[in-house]
Order: structure tokens, then sequence, then C-alpha cells
């Protein structure tokens, strides 16, 4: 252990202010502490608002304009930063303190070649000039893995794969040598196997070259892959702080414990998710079960297995061509892919992104037509060729629910209207007022108050959304519902709520679910069966036991094996 | 003109500043004004015998040649020059805002249907549009009027003129329209609440109207702002280079051109007023829709 | 090799196809040619006569194409107004209208750019606010008025300027230019300030507009967490990017420059093809409006096609696309 004046960071009861337009203050960080040693990795985690982003925007110096810093102190390797000025005495950004974001598609200017992205900085810093810089230019891509490094010095962004741009990124940071590195969610845009590489790459630099690297991310499984010490956010304060492993396996403060919980296992499967304080019982479940009552209602007797077919399906994507009628490229995104689904089951789909799982989502649920090959519903093709055209009790029975939940609503309508459309479409109501009673129905099926059908929108967070978004779906009476990535987009403990809810609408109601994911943890949880996709192939069909703990495919076990997971921290102890 | 410019009150609310909310007034008060031009106006500049030759070319009262009975002075014809600026503004603004109206119905319309439908519908409105940018406004405005003139016999070209004008602002304004809209809808479009009202199996229509036509309204309201003072701008030039509104009823930019001939004999009350009006019109409703624009891009919201 | 995409050529060829036929429209249909070139009291044979002669009784397509075979040797007809041939009319008027469109380019970006780089690294400051409030009184003057106002000062009051003309040229056998003379550059000065006017407006916006939008990105954060000089970001990397699309802007704007050359060249009665145009517009002088527009079309799928294959040189994204 080196002692902690050596420490590279060290931020002390830190504070930071943004003044509002009407007079207060919004505080984004109250009184955090932490410090990292040279070649540590210290992870700052929390979900979204909680302050992570501002602590590494202020040592950086890249503090949002009216952001300031109100109390505590910083020190950048020995050094004091200085409030006003935004920068430490002796300590210049770029040569002592290197950078990574989040999306390497637009970290890098598109209209300068790698090599001279990379120079630029050792050339004011270091002084080098412009052979040394292109020599230390080559010897950095090799470093960070980039293959034939000579020919990407000429090459442009674009070029160059989010992967391989995101190795760029980090060779341009490490350029001057930096002996701190604030990484704001390097990985978040990228495919778990380009993940993992740049994970192994950010271990190394700390082991070998000693760099000492805030890590900021929501992503638990990345804490428990590479980093050294934890410290857990939550609006703005720091809930916990300390050795990964120990934070990780016994979590004291509850806010922490209830992150740690949330965050689905892949090992094995629970029945419901942990979630913080007590989730709505009692008139939800009413609500719920008068759903079932409807269902089983309009339910004909004829239950024609499976409830899903998809037969050879094909789906080609052609660009148009500048003149009306003319073709342009043409691309495959979905290969004679077939799978049934039966009733009352959840399959998962499951695979990177481009694999073309939310294609055939789309297909499923009727947003776009397949080139070839069929899909049928309880025996009737629905898609493909001698399909029956989509109205009434047919285009009813498949619905969707969406990834983004600010996006899924229609932000000028109010939620009542946005959630009788399909009840009145379908004329499942015999008047305006036995509607409005429908909704208010749904509305609670989905843990919210009734009084949600008067509001816009923007009222609601982001879980809440997800939840009217269910409920409009609902309102349809579904037999089968597509969920594409249902939970990607919210925090961890939020998407633990929404799984939950959807466990229990189906346990309700008898709902089939098929669930789009690129997340191999949430569909270890959720499904009863799993595909998984990889460039618009399918690969391997199983039950989920059988897939997690046995799969035969090697892309799945290789992608099993590049998640980053708890669960290897976490261990049995964790699991009540 | 209430549906083209938003009104004062809405931008008190979006926390405009105060020079935009004045210059908002003051395009008010000029659009009320001239709209309201019979009834405020002195003498009625179209009535043949209210206006007589020996009052011809007077200064403007407050000089010292100046007739009290003139405020503004009288044009070469002894019009008084007030009345006249007053009626002539209410044919430039209708002129203006009848563009605007076309182009903007037009333009949403198509672009709409090209951004909902995508595809070969898309295509040929895209390829229409794309010529019609490739020619300047003013030239294409030209043509059209120059056309439609040649094709009316001389009598019935000042009856149809206000008609041939805003057909030929209108030509290439709707393509700004048609642009923008087709880019919103192809945004909103693919946003989930589209694709939730497709899977429910609304009609095409009803997503088009209900769902995305109240998204992406907001920037054709600030286009439209911008657009009435271009189209103000474009018939006062048409008018100025002689193929717009007739002398006989006269348009700011006829004023100006009329005036025009008389600026080196030392009489430069008849180009200057109608211009001075002209630029303070055209500039209040710029300030709002300027503003507007900034206001509703968020990048290039001033931070502060 | 370069390669203008496909598309850019096909709208060129759409977009003169479209001009020819608007071009030959008029020729044949707007006002009777046959009324207009024969005599007042020529008998029905004679205008017959004239009718077969200038082949008006053809078919259409016939009468297109040899419109097209016409158009493509250099005939593009006689004036109805001064009986001269319209190829040479426009010869003439050339120099005069490029030489005021070179200036007012040159001029628009040279103050435009800077500018708008101002107004955009300082946008709370006092001088950004003042050009920006000068900009808006820019673009809501229209040019009529703003070159009334210039002659009325600088030519009228002042006496400093010429108001009209070219003054003298010098003649270069094909082209005649004011650029050799002083009473030539003097006369340039005021139409030259006044068409500038409107497009330096656009350029500083633009510029403004782009500037501001590059500063807030992601590759130019990254840059200042690399510690490079602020002056380095601003004018070496920002700069670049922002004035890519100026590029495209700069060339439709010379084509609209020719068009708005038009008023120019009325208020201050220089002689090019702007004040043509205008004058065969009053009289109905149909073979001079479809050569101009014929010209102005050519002119306008030339300059695009340039400016496509030096964007296509400057930005590397597409330049690997055409590779």
């Amino acid at each position: 252990m080196i002692a902690p004046s050596a420490s590279v960071l060290a931020i002390d009861r830190l504070r930071v202010e943004y003044p509002l337009a009407n007079g207060t203050t919004f505080t984004a960080v109250e009184n955090a502490s932490l410090t990292i040693q040279p070649g540590e990795i210290h992870a700052l985690v929390g979900e979204s608002g909680a302050g992570k982003t501002t602590i590494g925007n202020t040592v950086m110096g890249l503090l949002e304009t009216p952001g300031r810093i109100a109390a505590g102190s910083i020190h950048i390797d020995g050094k004091e930063f200085d409030p006003v000025k935004g920068s430490a005495a002796g300590i210049v950004l770029g040569r002592d303190v290197g950078a990574i974001f989040q999306d390497p598609m637009t970290s890098l200017n598109p209209l300068f070649t790698i090599g001279s992205q990379l120079m630029e900085a050792m050339r004011f810093h270091l002084k080098l000039d412009r052979i040394a810089a292109a020599a230390r230019a080559l010897e950095l891509l090799e470093s960070v893995g980039i293959p034939e490094p000579r020919r990407r010095l000429k090459a442009y962004p674009h070029q160059l794969s989010g992967g391989q741009r995101q190795r760029v990124v980090i060779a341009a940071a490490l350029s001057c040598n930096p002996k701190l590195l604030v990484a704001d969610e390097p990985t978040t845009a990228l495919d778990v196997s380009v993940q993992a590489q740049i994970l192994k790459l950010l271990r190394d630099l700390g082991d070998k070259r000693g760099i000492g690297i805030l890590l900021v991310t929501h992503n638990m499984g990345v804490v428990a892959q590479i980093a050294d010490r934890v410290t857990i956010m939550h609006r703005g304060q720091v809930v916990e702080s300390g050795a990964t492993e120990e934070v990780l396996r016994r979590p004291k403060a509850p806010y922490a414990r209830a992150l740690i919980g949330a965050v689905p296992r892949i090992d094995q499967r629970l029945d419901r998710f942990p979630v913080l304080g007590a989730e709505g019982k009692g008139r939800a479940e009413e609500a719920r079960a008068e759903l079932r009552t409807i269902a089983e209602r309009s339910d004909p007797s004829a239950d024609v297995e499976p409830i899903l077919s998809v037969e050879n399906l094909c789906v080609d994507y052609t660009t148009t061509g500048w003149l009306p009628g003319s073709r342009g490229h043409r691309f495959r995104a979905v290969k004679e892919v077939s799978f049934t689904i039966r009733s009352g089951e959840v399959f998962g789909l499951v695979g990177e992104s481009g694999c073309g799982k939310t294609t055939i989502a789309n297909v499923v649920s009727g947003l776009i037509k397949p080139t070839s090959g069929r899909v049928l519903y309880r025996g009737q093709t629905i898609a493909g060729e001698g399909a029956t055209r989509r109205i009434g009790p047919l285009r009813q029975a498949i619905q969707m629910i969406f990834q983004d939940p600010y996006s899924s609503l229609n932000s000028r309508m109010r939620i009542g209207l946005i959630l009788s459309e399909p009840i009145l479409y379908y004329r499942l109501a015999n008047s305006r007022a036995e509607a409005e009673s429908d909704v208010a129905r749904l509305i609670e099926a989905v843990g919210l108050e009734s009084e949600a059908g008067q509001r816009f929108p923007h009222a609601f967070s982001g879980g809440q959304r997800q939840r009217l978004s269910i409920a409009r779906a609902l309102g349809a009476r579904p037999k089968l519902i597509v969920c594409d990535e249902p939970t990607s987009s919210l925090d961890v403990s939020v998407q633990a709520q929404i799984l939950n809810l959807l466990k229990d609408l189906r346990d309700a109601t008898g709902l089939t679910l098929l669930l789009i994911s690129h997340d191999l943890a949430v569909v270890r949880q959720m499904c009863d069966r799993v595909a998984v996709m990889r460039q618009g192939q399918l690969l391997e069909e199983a039950d989920a036991a059988t897939l997690f703990d046995d799969p035969k495919h090697p892309y799945t076990k290789e992608l099993l094996s590049l998640v980053p997971t708890l669960d290897r921290i976490r261990g049995e102890t964790q699991a009540a | 003109m209430k549906t083209l410019a938003p009104p004062p009150s809405l931008l008190i609310r979006l926390g405009a500043p105060i020079s935009v909310i004045l210059a908002a007034i003051l395009a008010f008060v000029l659009v009320a004004c001239a709209l309201l031009a019979p009834f405020i106006a002195p003498y009625d500049p179209t009535d043949l015998a209210s206006f007589e030759l020996m009052n011809a070319e007077l200064p403007p009262a407050f000089t010292a040649d100046g007739d009290p009975r003139f405020v503004l002075g009288t044009d070469n014809q002894g019009r008084d020059l007030l009345s006249a600026m007053l009626y002539g503004a209410r044919v430039s603004i209708a002129i203006g805002g009848g563009a605007v109206l076309l182009a903007a119905s037009l333009g949403v319309t198509l672009g709409l249907l090209a951004g909902f439908y995508g595809g070969k519908v898309d295509s040929v409105i895209m390829r229409v549009a794309d010529v019609i940018l490739s020619f300047p406004t003013i030239l294409l405005a030209l043509l059209v009027s120059g056309i439609a003139r040649a094709l009316l016999s001389g009598a019935s070209t000042a009856e149809w003129a206000p008609i041939i004008l805003i057909c030929a602002i209108a030509i290439h304004e709707w393509v700004q329209y048609a642009r923008t809209v087709r880019a919103a809808t192809m945004v909103e479009a693919a946003k989930d609440y589209v694709r939730a009202a497709k899977v429910i199996g609304l009609p095409s229509r009803r997503i088009m109207l209900r769902h995305i036509l109240p998204n992406v309204m907001s920037p054709v309201l600030v286009i439209s702002t911008i657009n009435l003072a271009a189209a103000v701008l474009t018939e006062a030039t048409l008018s100025f280079l002689g193929v717009g509104m007739p002398p006989t009823y006269p348009s700011l930019g006829t004023l100006i051109r009329i005036g025009n001939e008389f600026v080196f004999s030392g009489i430069w009350w008849i180009a200057l007023f109608p211009a001075l009006a002209l630029v303070i019109l055209v500039l209040a409703v710029n300030i709002v829709g300027d503003w507007l624009r900034d206001r509703f891009n968020p990048k290039l919201r001033v931070k502060r | 090799m370069l390669k203008v995409p496909l598309s850019r050529l096909g709208q060129a060829a759409l977009v003169m196809l479209v001009v020819s036929a608007v071009s030959f429209v008029m020729f044949r249909y707007v006002g009777d040619p046959v009324a207009t070139m024969s005599r007042e009291n020529a008998s029905i044979e004679e205008k017959a006569e004239l009718r077969r002669s200038l082949g008006l009784d053809q078919p259409l397509l016939v009468q297109y194409g040899r419109f097209l075979t016409r158009t493509l040797s250099g005939d593009l007809g006689i004036s109805y107004r001064n009986q001269r041939p319209v190829t040479q009319l426009i010869a003439e008027r050339l120099p005069a209208t490029l030489e005021l469109v070179i200036v007012a380019t040159i001029l628009s970006l040279a103050i435009g750019i800077p500018l708008g780089v101002l107004c955009a690294l300082k946008p709370g400051g006092i001088a950004a606010r003042l050009v920006q409030a000068v900009s808006l009184i820019g673009i809501s003057t229209p040019t009529f008025v703003t070159g009334i106002v210039l002659i009325l000062v600088f030519a009228v009051s002042l006496g400093w300027l010429p108001s009209f003309g070219r003054g003298q040229v010098v003649d270069l056998g094909w082209w005649s230019t004011g650029f050799l003379t002083i009473s030539g550059l003097k006369s340039l000065i005021l139409p030259g300030v006044t068409l500038a006017l409107y497009q330096l407006t656009l350029i500083m916006r633009l510029v403004r507009a782009e500037m501001i939008d590059v500063l807030s990105s992601d590759y130019i954060r990254f840059a200042k967490a690399r510690g490079l000089p602020t002056h380095y970001i601003h004018f070496r990397l920002a700069l670049r990017n922002a004035l890519m699309p100026v590029i495209t802007v700069t060339g439709l704007q010379i084509g609209s420059l020719i068009a708005f050359a038009i008023v120019t060249e009325t208020v201050f009665q220089w002689p090019g093809m702007g004040l043509l145009f205008i004058q065969a517009v009053s009289f109905v002088d149909i073979p001079v409006m479809a050569a101009y527009l014929l010209f102005v079309g050519l002119l306008f799928v030339l300059i695009n096609t340039v400016v496509d294959i030096l964007y296509a040189v400057v930005d590397p994204r597409l330049r690997a696309r055409s590779a």
C-alpha cells in the first residue's frame, strides 16, 4: 500500500452546485470524498442523476458553465485544484490527466486523421517534433492493440469500428503519460465482446503503467470485473465506499444493498428481483384479477398451439436509390430464422447489436414485411406469403412495448387519451365512460394511481412511463406481447421493478411474452426458453436453464464468458 | 395573421427577452394598422377623386415647406403618402401572408406524406423539391410572374397581380416546409409512440394527423415567422422591379419603385418612408422569428 | 479516383431538362412569336409563311428537338426588342454580372466568416450582440433599399462614388473588365457592397450556427480534455468542421447572387445580364427570357457540380466512399 500523500487523486468533501434561474441552487454533488492511488482503478457508480459524471467533469476542469465547486478540495498528484481557474497548478489537462468518453463514434473529429489527432497533444504538451510524435503515435496504437497501426495512422475515424475508435481514444488519452485517467462510461456504447477487450486494456493500464483510473459507470458487472475500489453514489451523495470485493459482497447502506440486489444474476434464476420499499399491491392485484376475468371471457376455446411460429424468415433492407424506383444497396438483416413460441411462456431472443433481433420483433408485430418466409399466429399466417390481413382480433392479439420510455408516449396527448386509443379503435368498450373505467383499471394494474390519466407524459419518470407503455399494450387485450429491450434504457433498480411487473402481469393474465434483449442476465431471469442470434442467424435455441448452464454453440459460450457479472463476488450468501 | 406569428403573451411564457416582446408588439401594431387601413388612413388613396395633381410632391408636414394636411407629404400624383403607405402595407402583408399560408399548407402536406411513406412518394416529392431549390427565389418568382403576365392580357394582369405574386412566392417557399416537415416526420415516425400506434393498427391518416402533425408543428411555426418576413421582402422586390403590384393598387414595393425615380431630384420622402416602413415591419417580424429559431434549436441556445 | 455521386449528376441532368423544357414552352407558347415578329399590317399569307419558316407547323417533339439542337449549337434566337442574336447580347453582358458577383462573394466571405466566428466564440459579448443586431437589420433590408440608401449617401449627398454604370471598361477581346481602371473600380464599390450585404449576413449566421454546433460536439470536448490550447481548438479544429457546410452554401449563394444581381443591376443601372433580363420581362421579350433562364440554369448546374467535387475533396468521409 502506498502512502495517501502519493495518491494521484484525492477528493475531499467536495460540493458542486448549479445556480438555477429562479435564484436557488441545485446541489449536484454533496460532501463527496475519494482517493485514488497509482495503478488503482476506482469505480464511481450510481444511477442516473447520482452526480458521478459531475465529479468526473469537475476533475477534468470541464464542469458545465453555471456549475461551480462550492466547498471541499481536489488534489491531483498532490497539487491543489484551483476552483476558479478550473485546474491545478502544474497539472496540465491532457498531459497529466487523460480522458475517455462514452461514445467513440463522436469523440473523434471526422475531418482529421487518427495520426494527427494522436499527435497534436504530444506536440503541444511534450514539445515533440512531427517525426518523434509520429513514432510515438505508432507505439501507442500498437500498445492499445490496433491491428496494422502504420496504416491506421493515416486513416480517418469513419474507417474504424467502434471498438477500434475507443482504442484510439484511449491511445490519445495516454499519449502524454498521464498519471490519472478519467473514464466516463467507456464501454457503455460497446457490445459485450468489445467491452471485454476494452476493460482488459484498462486493467492493464493500471497494472503495467501504474496509471490511476477514475472509472465512472452505471454497470455493476464492470465494477466487479476490474475495479479495485468502488464508491457508490445516490442523488449527489456518497452512500458507500471501499474495496470492491468488500462493498459488493457486504454492502452496508440500504441503498447500496438494494442497488446491488437489483442487478440481475446470470448464474441462477430468482423468483423476483429484490426491490427497495413495498411494491404496489392491493388495488393493483384487484385490477389484474379483473383483467384476467376479461381475458378468460373473451378467449375462445380454440387455443391452437404453438401461439406463434416463425418459419424460414428472411428480411432484406434496401436503401432507396436517387430516382424513384431505382434500387440501392441490399442488406440481409435476418437469414432463414425459424422458432416457435408456446402459449403462456416467456421466449427470449438475445444477441449483440445488429444481430437482427429487433427486425424480427418488427415483423412479428407487423411493423415491417418479411422478404420471404412467414409468421403464423395460432396457425394463421400473419406475415409473409398468403398472409391474412391483420385487422380486428388478429391485430389485437399481438402488441408491443418499446425500449425508450421517453419516446414511446406521444408528448402532446394526455395519458388517458393515449391508453383509450386502442380500446376505442378495437371497440372494446361500448361507451366512452366504459372506456374510461377500462383505462383506470389498466393504470392501476401497472401499479400507478388512476388519476395519471389526466396528465401528460412529461409528468412521469422513465419507469412510470414504461408502466404506462405496458398499460397501453394491455389495453388491446393481447395474447402475445413483444417486448423490445423493455428495460435497457432504465436504471437498474427501475429495471427490477419493471421486470417484476411483467412477471406479475404474466402470472395474473396468462400472457405470452417475446422478450428481445442484449442483456443475458435479464434474459436468464425472465425467460423460459431462449434463442441466441448473431448476424441475422439463429444459432441456438434451448430452455433457459439448459442454455445458460450448458451452452452448445461456441458463440453462446463466448458471450456468457464475456459478460461482466457480480456473480463471482456475490456468491451464494448474497442471494437473499 | 394570428396563425402565423405567435402572440406576445406566448412569447412571455416562453421567457423571451424584452426586446423580442417589444418587437412582437411592434409587429402586431403595424399589422393591425395595415389591416385597419380603410378606417384609420386620413385619405383613400384608391379613390382617384380624393387627390389632385396640384398637391403633388409636397414634402412631409414637419419640414419647412410641409403641408399640415399631409403628415408624410404626397407622392408624384398628389396622393397622401401616409394613406398610400397604410394601404400599401396592407397589400404587402396580405400577399406575404397568403404566400406563407399557401406554401405552408402545401409544404406541410407533402412533407408529411414524404416523411411518413418514404420510398417512391418521398423520392418524387423530394426530386421536385431539389429541382425547385436549384433556382433562387427571386428568379423563380420573376419567371412565374413573367410567364403569367405574358399569358394574361394587359388589363387583367393588374387584377390577377396579387394571386400571381402569391403563387410566384409560394412556389419556392413550400420546399423549405416540405424538407423540414419531412425530416421531422422521419424522426417522429421512427419514435416508439408512432410504432406503437402502428402496432395497434391505427390508420395512416390518423397517425399522421393526430400523432405526428402536432409534434412537427413547432418548426413550422418558426419557419412561418421567418418566411413571412421573407415573403414580404420578395413581394416588395418584385414590385420594385415592376413585375409586382401595379401603381394603381400599390404595395410598399411599388411605392418605393415610384419614389426611386425622384430620389435624384431631392424628393427623398416618396421612397424613404415606404422603405422605412417596410424595413421596420420586416425587422420586427425577423427579431421574433430569429429568437424563436434559437429558442427551438437547443444547440443554438446561448448558455449564460 | 474522385467520383461525383451519380445522384448529383442525375439531378444536374434533371435540372437542365426542366430548364430547357420551360424555356421551350416559353419560347413556343408564351406570346405569339409570329404576331410579335411580323409587321403590323402583314397579310395572313405572310404570317403563314413566317410560321412555316419558323418551323411552328411541325409536331411538338420535333420542335423541341430542333430547339435543343439549336440551343446546343449556341443559337438562342433573336431578341424581339432589339433584333439582335440573344447569344451575342448575353455574351456582351456576362462580364459585367460576373465581375459584380465575384466582388460580392469575396466581400461576403472575407467579412462574414470572421464575424460569424466572433459571434459563436463570445455569444454573450457586446461585439457579438451588436453584430447579431446589425445582421438582423441586414436580412430585413431589401437589396434595393440598401442600394437606394447607398446612392443617396455616397453618390447624391457626398458625391464620392458614381451611382450608375460600370465606368470605363477595358476590352480584352471577349471580355470587358472594370477591374483595370480607377473609374471602373470605383463604379464597382457601391453595387458590389449592396450585393454583398445580404450574402454577408447569411454567411455570418451560418458560420455562427455551425460553429456553436461544432463547439458543443463530443470531439471538441475530447480535444479540450486533451488539454489542447484554446486558439488551436477554435481555429484549427472547430473552424474546419464549421466551414464544411459553408462550401455548399457559398456555391448555392453564387447562383442566387447571379439572380439577385437582377435587383442590384436595376438599382445601379449596371449593364449586366440581370438588367437585360428584367427589361426582357417588361417587354415580354421571350427569346431573351428563355436564354437567360437556360444560361442561369447551366451556371447553377456547373457551380453545384464544382461544389460537389470540392466537398468530396475536403470531406474524408465522402472521399472514402467514392474511392
